[in-house]
C-alpha cells in the first residue's frame, strides 16, 4: 500500500461511500472532501445522514460499502489489488488518534473527576507524561472557563459545563480533526451560548478541521466557510455560508431552513 | 436456661472455630466466584463464537448442575482422575464454581447497562481494549453489579452450611454438637442467629462498597459521610435463580 | 491405579433407574408441592405485611429476613430434630415452602408496590370494601408481572433440593451416593444426576427467559 501523503491530501474524503441499516439506506454513493483548515457544517432534516457521516468518520459505525480516507490514509477498509478488504483494529486505532469528537450527550467518564477524564487519553494513549498532560488540561480547563472545577466530578456540574469539559477533553488529544455531534442539542437554551462561544474561540485560534452538525445556523455561519445541505443520504447543495443562508439555489434548502430559521 | 447459657459459653471457642470454617469457605468461595464472574462475564461478550460458546456452556453447567452434585463430584469422583483435594478445598471450589457462574450473568448484564455513550467515548479517545474494559466502563458497571453480587454473596454463605455432609466442622457442625449438649430449640435458635448476624455483616459490609461505587460515579455522599449517621437498613438476600 | 474402567456403562444403565424414581418421588415432588406452598403463603405474608399494623408488619418482615437469610439447611435440620417423629419428607417440603415463601413475598409485594396508587384510590372512591379490593382490583394486577420471578425462584429450590440429604431423605444425590457407596463407583451415578438437573433446569430456565421477555413487550 503506497499512497502520497503530501500536503495537497485532504483532511477527509469519502469515496463512494454507502451506509444502511438493514434495508434502510442511509447514505448513497457519497463522495465529497474537507480539506485541511475547513470548517464544514452539514445541515438537513433529521434523518438525512449527517449524524451518520461523522459516526462513520470516527469508527462508530462500520462503512457498508466505499472508502474513507483520512489525510490520504484510508480509515477502515481499503482497495488492495482491486479488491476492497478491511482494516484491522490496530491500523484504525492509529488514524483515529487524529480525530476527535464532541458528542451530544457528553459522556464525560463518571467514573473520573474531570481532570482525569482531560488527561486519560493523553496520558494512557498518547503516553504524555502525566505532569505535562496535566498542565496541558489545565490550560485547557482556563480556555473553556472551568479553571475551578478540575477537581468535580462530571455529575455535578451543569449540562453546559460538562460539554465545555468535553470539549477541552477532545482538544487534550491535539486533534487534527474535530467533530461536533450537535452539541448543543441536550442543552437547556439560556447555556447553549457558553457552548458556542467556546467553540467559537477554538475556531478563531486554531487550525483544526472541523466537521459540524448542528441547528445552530447563526454558529454555522459565524465559523463555517463550507455548508453542505443533505437530504435523503446525498448532498443537495453545497455553498459557503454566506449563500447557503442568503441565497440558496435548490427548492429543498429554501424550505428546510424557512423551517428551522422560522421564517 | 441458664444452665443452657454455661454450655454455650464452654462450647463457644468450638463454634469459634466452626465460624472461622464457615468464613473461609464463604471468603474463599466468594474469591473464586468473583475471579469466575469476571472471566465468564468478559467471555461471554467476545464476537468471537468459540470464546463466547466456552463461556455459555460453563455458565450454564455450573449453574444448571446443582451445588450438592458439584460438592460430590469433587469429592467423590474427582479422586479417581488422580486429584485429591482437602474437604476444605472440594468446598471453595465447588460454591465458587456454582456461584461465579451466576455471577458471570450479573458481571454480563451490568457491562451490557453501561450507556453506549461511554463506550463510544472510549473510541474518540481511542483508549486500547483493555484501558477501555478496565479504566472506563468496568468502573461504572461494578456500581451497578454490587447489589446483586450482594445477594449471591448472601446466598453462598447459606451454601456453606451443606459442606458440614462432607466432614466440615464448619458452624452447623458445632451446633450440631451443641444440640447435644442443651436442647435442640435453644442450640439451633442460637445457630440461626449466628448465621443472621454473619449474614448482616456482609450485608452492611457490601452496602458500605456500594456507597463507595457510587460516590466515585459522583452519585450519593461519601461512605464517611454515609455513617455518620449509619442508618444502613439491611437488604434482604434476594436470590437468584 | 484402578483396575475398573473410568466409566462404566453397565453401571450406569443400573442406576440410572433408581435416580429417576428418587428424581420423580422426591426432587419434583418437593418442587412441585413446595412451590404450591410458597406461593401461596408468600401472598398471604405479602398482603398481611401490607396490611397489618406496624408492628406486626414490622414483625413479620424480621421473621421473613431472618428465614431469608439463614440456610435452610440449618432451617431443616432444626425442623428434623424438633419433629423427631415426623416423616423427614414431609418436614422438608414443609421448610422449603417456608423458606422460598419468603422470597415469594418479596416479589409480590414488589408487584403490590408497582399497581399505581390510583387504583387503591379509585376502589376507596367506589367504596369497595377491602377485601374486594385486594381479590378484585389489586392482586390481579400484582400477580401477572410475577410470574417469571416467581419461576425463577421455583428452578431456585429445585436446584436447591439436594440440601434434603442433612435430614436423611433420599432424593436423587443421596440415592447416587447411597449407590456410589455400595458399589465403589460414584463417577456414574453423580455424572447421571449432574445431568439430569442440567437437562431439566436448562430448558425450563429458557421458557422462563422467554416468558420474561413477552411479559415486558406487553407491558
Amino acid at each position: 500500500m503506497v499512497r502520497d501523503t503530501s500536503q495537497e491530501e485532504p483532511a477527509i474524503r469519502f469515496q463512494d461511500v454507502n451506509k444502511s441499516f438493514g434495508d434502510h439506506v442511509v447514505l448513497d454513493q457519497l463522495n465529497f472532501t474537507v480539506n485541511k483548515g475547513d470548517r464544514v457544517t452539514l445541515i438537513g432534516p433529521s434523518g438525512s445522514g449527517k449524524t451518520t457521516i461523522l459516526r462513520l468518520v470516527m469508527t462508530l459505525e462500520e462503512l457498508t460499502g466505499g472508502y474513507i480516507f483520512i489525510d490520504g490514509q484510508p480509515l477502515t477498509h481499503d482497495l488492495r489489488d482491486g479488491r476492497r478488504v478491511e482494516l484491522k483494529e490496530k491500523h484504525r486505532n492509529e488514524v483515529r488518534k487524529r480525530i476527535g469528537m464532541v458528542f451530544q450527550q457528553f459522556n464525560l467518564f463518571p467514573n473520573m473527576t474531570v481532570i482525569e477524564n482531560i488527561i486519560e487519553a493523553p496520558v494512557h494513549v498518547l503516553k504524555v507524561p502525566k505532569s505535562q498532560a496535566i498542565t496541558r488540561a489545565r490550560e485547557l480547563l482556563d480556555k473553556v472557563g472551568l479553571a475551578d472545577k478540575e477537581h468535580a466530578h462530571p455529575l455535578e456540574l451543569s449540562g453546559g459545563q460538562q460539554q465545555r469539559v468535553a470539549i477541552a477533553r477532545a482538544l487534550a488529544m491535539d486533534p487534527e480533526i474535530l467533530l461536533l455531534d450537535e452539541v448543543t442539542s441536550a442543552l437547556d437554551p439560556e447555556i447553549v451560548g457558553e457552548v458556542l462561544e467556546v467553540l467559537r474561540e477554538v475556531a478563531r485560534t486554531t487550525d483544526i478541521t472541523m466537521l459540524i452538525v448542528t441547528h445552530e445556523m447563526q454558529f454555522a455561519r459565524d465559523v463555517s466557510n463550507r455548508v453542505l445541505m443533505f437530504d435523503s443520504g446525498s448532498i443537495v447543495e453545497e455553498a459557503s455560508p454566506e449563500v447557503m443562508f442568503t441565497q440558496p439555489t435548490e427548492q429543498r434548502t429554501r424550505d428546510f431552513l424557512a423551517a428551522v430559521l422560522g421564517d | 436456661m441458664s444452665e443452657h447459657l454455661i454450655k454455650l459459653r464452654d462450647a463457644w471457642p468450638q463454634i469459634l472455630d466452626g465460624i472461622g470454617i464457615t468464613l473461609v469457605l464463604t471468603v474463599g468461595g466468594a474469591a473464586l466466584a468473583l475471579v469466575v464472574a469476571i472471566a465468564l462475564g468478559l467471555l461471554a461478550r467476545f464476537d468471537n463464537i468459540l470464546l463466547r460458546g466456552t463461556a455459555r456452556v460453563f455458565i450454564e453447567f455450573f449453574r444448571g448442575t446443582s451445588l450438592v452434585v458439584q460438592l460430590f463430584w469433587l469429592y467423590f469422583v474427582l479422586p479417581r482422575f488422580g486429584v485429591e483435594l482437602s474437604a476444605i478445598a472440594v468446598g471453595i471450589f465447588a460454591l465458587g464454581l456454582n456461584y461465579g457462574a451466576y455471577g458471570a450473568e450479573v458481571v454480563r448484564g451490568s457491562l451490557n447497562s453501561v450507556p453506549a455513550g461511554q463506550w463510544e467515548a472510549t473510541t474518540a479517545l481511542s483508549l486500547s481494549r483493555t484501558q477501555r474494559m478496565w479504566r472506563v466502563i468496568f468502573p461504572q458497571a461494578w456500581a451497578l453489579m454490587i447489589p446483586s453480587l450482594t445477594n449471591l454473596l448472601i446466598q453462598l454463605l447459606k451454601g456453606t452450611a451443606i459442606v458440614s455432609i462432607i466432614a466440615m466442622a464448619d458452624l452447623t457442625f458445632m451446633i450440631d454438637k451443641l444440640r447435644q449438649d442443651t436442647d435442640t430449640f435453644f442450640a439451633y435458635t442460637v445457630g440461626l442467629l449466628l448465621y443472621f448476624a454473619l449474614a448482616s455483616l456482609l450485608t452492611l459490609g457490601m452496602n458500605a462498597l456500594e456507597i463507595r461505587a457510587k460516590h466515585k460515579l459522583g452519585r450519593g455522599d461519601s461512605l464517611r459521610s454515609a455513617l455518620s449517621f449509619s442508618s444502613s437498613a439491611s437488604r434482604a438476600g434476594k436470590g437468584v435463580a | 491405579m484402578n483396575s475398573r474402567p473410568l466409566w462404566d456403562w453397565d453401571a450406569a444403565w443400573e442406576v440410572l433407574p433408581l435416580l429417576l424414581e428418587a428424581f420423580i418421588t422426591v426432587t419434583l415432588y418437593v418442587t412441585v408441592v413446595s412451590s404450591f406452598i410458597a406461593a401461596v403463603l408468600g401472598l398471604v405474608l405479602a398482603i398481611a405485611r401490607r396490611s397489618s399494623p406496624r408492628p406486626i408488619s414490622a414483625l413479620i418482615g424480621l421473621v421473613s429476613n431472618v428465614i431469608r437469610m439463614t440456610p435452610i439447611v440449618v432451617q431443616l435440620l432444626f425442623a428434623y430434630y424438633i419433629f423427631l417423629d415426623a416423616e423427614p419428607l414431609l418436614i422438608g417440603v414443609i421448610i422449603f415452602g417456608i423458606h422460598y415463601a419468603t422470597y415469594m413475598s418479596e416479589v409480590y409485594r414488589a408487584g403490590i408496590d408497582a399497581v399505581p396508587a390510583g387504583q387503591w384510590e379509585a376502589a376507596t372512591a367506589l367504596s369497595m370494601s377491602r377485601r374486594r379490593t385486594w381479590g378484585a382490583v389489586i392482586v390481579p394486577q400484582a400477580l401477572r408481572a410475577t410470574v417469571p420471578a416467581l419461576g425463577n425462584y421455583v428452578i431456585s429450590m429445585f436446584k436447591d433440593t439436594p440440601f434434603l440429604i442433612a435430614i436423611t431423605v433420599t432424593e436423587v444425590v443421596r440415592a447416587a451416593q447411597t449407590y456410589g457407596g455400595n458399589h465403589f463407583t460414584y463417577i456414574e451415578a453423580i455424572t447421571l444426576t449432574g445431568l439430569i438437573f442440567l437437562l431439566s433446569s436448562y430448558p425450563t430456565s429458557l421458557l422462563i427467559g422467554r416468558l420474561e421477555k413477552r411479559l415486558a413487550y406487553t407491558n
